[in-house]
């Protein structure tokens, strides 16, 4: 057999190139290394809408001994960009009329784009909340699920937008933030992928294949390109017969 | 006015695997052709190269490969007493766009179609009579036998270098496949994917019941394979980003790595991307194809002549295009009658979670798009349906393609769906929980029908194509009784907890459950019921071709690809070894 297999070329591949500067063990993160700062900011969301989401994404999914909460991981970042972006803008979503409510079987019918939603629902929420003389986020834990419960069974009007179509958009978004790459601003240090033993965006494990024991090597991010494995060539060219050439 | 263009020998409408086919063979055969692509082209490096492929929120969620609905969709209604409103944004199936056609993001997931299948009305009307189901129920024989199947069969597969096992060697049982296949010629061109854990467990489970497990046949690469066309594949390494994704290590099988390297830049051919074609323009008889028209990317509508018009786009689009260029009578489901849009069937697919406990590390990441180890024995004929009440039936699997968290956390039933409870579940079962596919077959019923809309558009003004389709009770049964038999085999399996969620009525387009979206010009040889030959010519204008999963009377249990890919050969040979020496209908109606 003359073929070596991809695999053990790249193993030996990457053991030529591994110098101790950039090894996986010298990379892992040690106590004494400073945290990275976080450059955020919102660019989307007014100081009334963070301030609701804040404290609704935690309630969604609340920081404890397993893993951070919402907030900690950077959620409300993640959707602010989102919201101001293509996805916000409406990409990929069929927008002709006429508008009509459909059956739960036809899905989004509603005229609003994701950004249009979020600004509408968010705004009747406030303003809800605002005439009983109070904040969401100045509510106590019980109180938040409570009335995000109650966002969720109803289907009362938030101008121009259910609730249960806002609550049920919110948690997808919150979901999709926390357990997104953390290049997206979300999932801050990896910690959700850590805390369920995701390993993020790896792309091997051929050996592993086949056996049970826990999988315990630290993620890798998108923006870690340097620990990740990429292509040495552009196109190998063991992949064009000869007359391609 | 459309500008016009010389007159070519053929124009392609669709550059994905059907295309890439037809392309190969009747470019050997000295025939000159235009490709007409709406997407964009796309090759492994860069396009589909790591790490930034490896994105779930990019191609999972946010769908970056997959058509974009804000330019073109379907709509759909449950009941023709419905009103059928716009897919505002894909979430139950998944149409490509771009060369390589939906086969870049595919799983690869390659089965041939047994007998029982191909021949539905003659072999369930033999074993259980002519009204077994009902007049409502509009299955039909294809046209062709298994044993027509095979010889294309195998080019497919060796193209794809499928990795599998055997079961049936011209007639001969093998140990370790599938020993419910129809006779292959020979074995597999690569050997089986190694088999993850949890792929082991229920091997060892099924079998425990009496079953007959086998691997999956896979076109991802269980070792490097370099196909008859000269082009090399490598080894699938089990990164967990297959479905939804373009494969950066070249080892799934896909147009770029099977085929497109030796046709891109031979003489003949010609690719244009960016083009969306938006007719067939038939003579004033319309028996004969004279041109197609497209928009190229400009928008600009420019009229292609050509002799030979081959139509091998995403299932749902070839009915579509069809409907538009007025090819074959328009079904009708009130009286019956006429062939395009009709028999349009999808996937009935169901699932069973297997909650271990924290010592069974199942690993969800590390899997491939095919690989782990099904059974057959629900699949079609294979077993006794007089005393289940229904036809049709569900291959049963542990064939897990990846532990993407945004869309992966299972969780036990009576978990809520969000706060500190749903968190502690998500972390307690995302490594330790096996899911089982419960991949049903579909059936044609009379009311589950394809036409055009009365009231949307798509971004050139032309009516979207309208889904009518909800499950027959046939697959409901269907699904109940594959489902019952997947969750005894989880529970021996080991689980602490195992739950089947069978199909339930209604259909909604709002969770994904399949892309195998099937028939509209589905093929036979009774030119009332089809509207194609079984050579996928059409009946009534001899220079059509329309191949594609469009063609299938009613679905399988298995996976759709490994059967467009040998109904793309088959006609190939028929065009390139009958009808180009001699043009004209292949079969008189």
């Amino acid at each position: 057999m003359d073929k070596i297999s991809r695999r053990h070329f790249l193993k030996a591949a990457s053991a030529a190139a591994a110098t101790p500067a950039i090894s996986a063990a010298a990379r892992t993160r040690t106590a004494e290394a400073p945290p990275a700062p976080h450059s955020q900011a919102y660019t989307f969301l007014n100081p009334q809408e963070s301030s609701f989401l804040v404290a609704a994404t935690e309630r969604l999914i609340p920081k404890d001994e397993l893993g951070p909460g919402a907030t900690d991981a950077g959620v409300t970042y993640f959707i602010d960009r989102q919201l101001g972006g293509a996805w916000g803008a409406g990409e990929r979503l069929y927008r002709s009329g006429p508008f009509r409510e459909g059956t739960p079987s036809q899905g989004y019918q509603l005229p609003f784009t994701p950004a249009e939603l979020f600004r509408r629902a968010i705004r009747a929420i406030n303003t809800e909340i605002a005439s009983r003389n109070a904040a969401f986020a100045r509510m106590s834990a019980q109180d938040q699920d409570a009335y995000l419960t109650s966002l969720s069974k109803e289907k009362r009007d938030l101008d121009g937008v259910p609730s249960n179509v806002f609550f049920e958009s919110l948690l997808e978004v919150t979901i999709e933030g926390y357990f997104s790459d953390p290049a997206y601003g979300g999932n801050r240090d990896m910690a959700a992928w850590e805390m369920i033993g995701f390993p993020g965006a790896y792309a091997e494990y051929y050996d592993l294949v086949g056996i049970n024991q826990p999988y315990r090597r630290k993620p890798l991010s998108l923006a870690e390109n340097g620990r990740g494995r990429v292509h040495l060539m552009s196109m190998p060219m063991s992949t064009l017969p000869k007359k391609a050439r | 006015m459309a500008r016009k263009l010389k007159e070519v020998d053929c124009v392609m409408c669709g550059f994905g695997m059907v295309g890439a086919i037809l392309s190969r063979e009747l470019l050997k055969a000295g025939v000159e052709i235009v490709a007409l692509e709406r997407g964009e082209p796309r090759s492994t490096v860069p396009d589909f190269q790591g790490p930034a492929m490896h994105d779930e929120l990019r191609y999972s969620v946010r769908k970056a490969l997959m058509m974009d609905a804000a330019k073109e969709t379907f709509t759909f209604r449950n009941q023709a007493s419905e009103t059928a409103l716009p897919i505002r944004r894909l979430q139950g199936f998944l149409p490509g766009t771009g060369v390589g056609g939906s086969m870049v993001h595919w799983n690869g997931q390659t089965y041939r179609f047994p007998d029982f299948e191909l021949r539905m009305r003659t072999m369930a009307s033999q074993r259980y009579g002519a009204d077994f189901l009902g007049p409502e129920y509009t299955f039909q024989d294809w046209g062709v036998s298994a044993g027509d199947m095979e010889p294309y069969y195998d080019r497919f597969e060796y193209l794809l270098g499928v990795a599998g096992k055997a079961g049936n060697i011209k007639g001969e049982k093998v140990e370790g496949g599938n020993p419910f296949e129809d006779p292959r010629a020979r074995e597999y061109p690569t050997k089986p994917m190694k088999e993850p854990y949890g792929s082991q467990v229920f091997r060892k489970a099924a079998a425990s019941l009496g079953y007959h497990p086998f691997p999956q046949p896979s076109s991802n690469m269980s070792e490097p394979y370099t196909n008859p066309e000269g082009v090399r594949l490598e080894t699938c390494m089990f990164c967990g980003f297959c479905e939804r994704y373009g494969c950066e290590h070249y080892a799934k099988s896909s147009p770029q790595t099977i085929l497109l390297p030796v046709i891109l830049g031979a003489r003949g051919f010609t690719l244009k991307t960016g083009c969306r074609v938006l007719r067939v323009n038939l003579d004033s008889g319309g028996k004969r194809a004279v041109s197609v028209t497209y928009a190229d990317a400009s928008g600009e509508e420019i009229e292609q002549p050509a002799k030979l018009v081959i139509i091998g786009m995403f299932a749902l689009n070839n009915v579509h295009l069809a409907l538009l260029s007025r090819i074959g009578t328009p079904y009708d489901p009130r009286t019956g009658h006429g062939v395009t849009g009709r028999n349009y069937c999808y996937q009935t697919t169901a699932g069973v979670n297997v909650f271990y406990g924290p010592d069974h590390h199942v690993n969800p990441f590390m899997r491939s798009g095919a690989n782990g180890t099904v059974i057959a024995d629900f699949v079609g004929g294979n077993f006794d349906h007089s005393r289940a009440g229904f036809l049709g039936g569900a291959y049963i699997g542990e064939i897990m393609t990846n532990g993407r968290p945004i869309e992966f956390h299972p969780t036990p039933p009576g978990t809520p769906s969000w706060g500190a409870e749903w968190k502690r579940a998500v972390v307690a079962h995302y490594a330790h929980t096996s899911n089982l596919n419960v991949s049903g077959s579909s059936i044609a019923v009379r009311q589950n029908y394809l036409d055009l809309d009365p009231t949307y558009r798509n971004t050139w003004g032309q009516p979207l194509l309208r889904m009518t389709f909800d499950f027959p009770d046939n697959d409901i049964k269907l699904s109940a009784f594959c489902t019952a038999k997947a969750v005894e085999i989880g529970k021996a399996m080991g689980g602490q907890q195992v739950t089947g969620s069978p199909r339930k009525k209604p259909y909604t387009t709002t969770v994904y459950q399949s892309t195998h979206n099937t028939g509209g010009t589905v093929m036979g040889s009774d030119p009332s019921v089809s509207l194609v030959n079984p050579w996928l010519q059409v009946w009534d204008v001899h220079n059509v071709f329309i191949i594609g999963a469009s063609n299938f009377q009613q679905n399988a249990a298995y996976n759709p690809t490994g059967t467009v890919g040998a109904l793309a050969y088959r006609a190939a040979d028929a065009l390139v070894n009958r009808y180009l020496k001699n043009p004209g209908p292949l079969v008189s109606a």
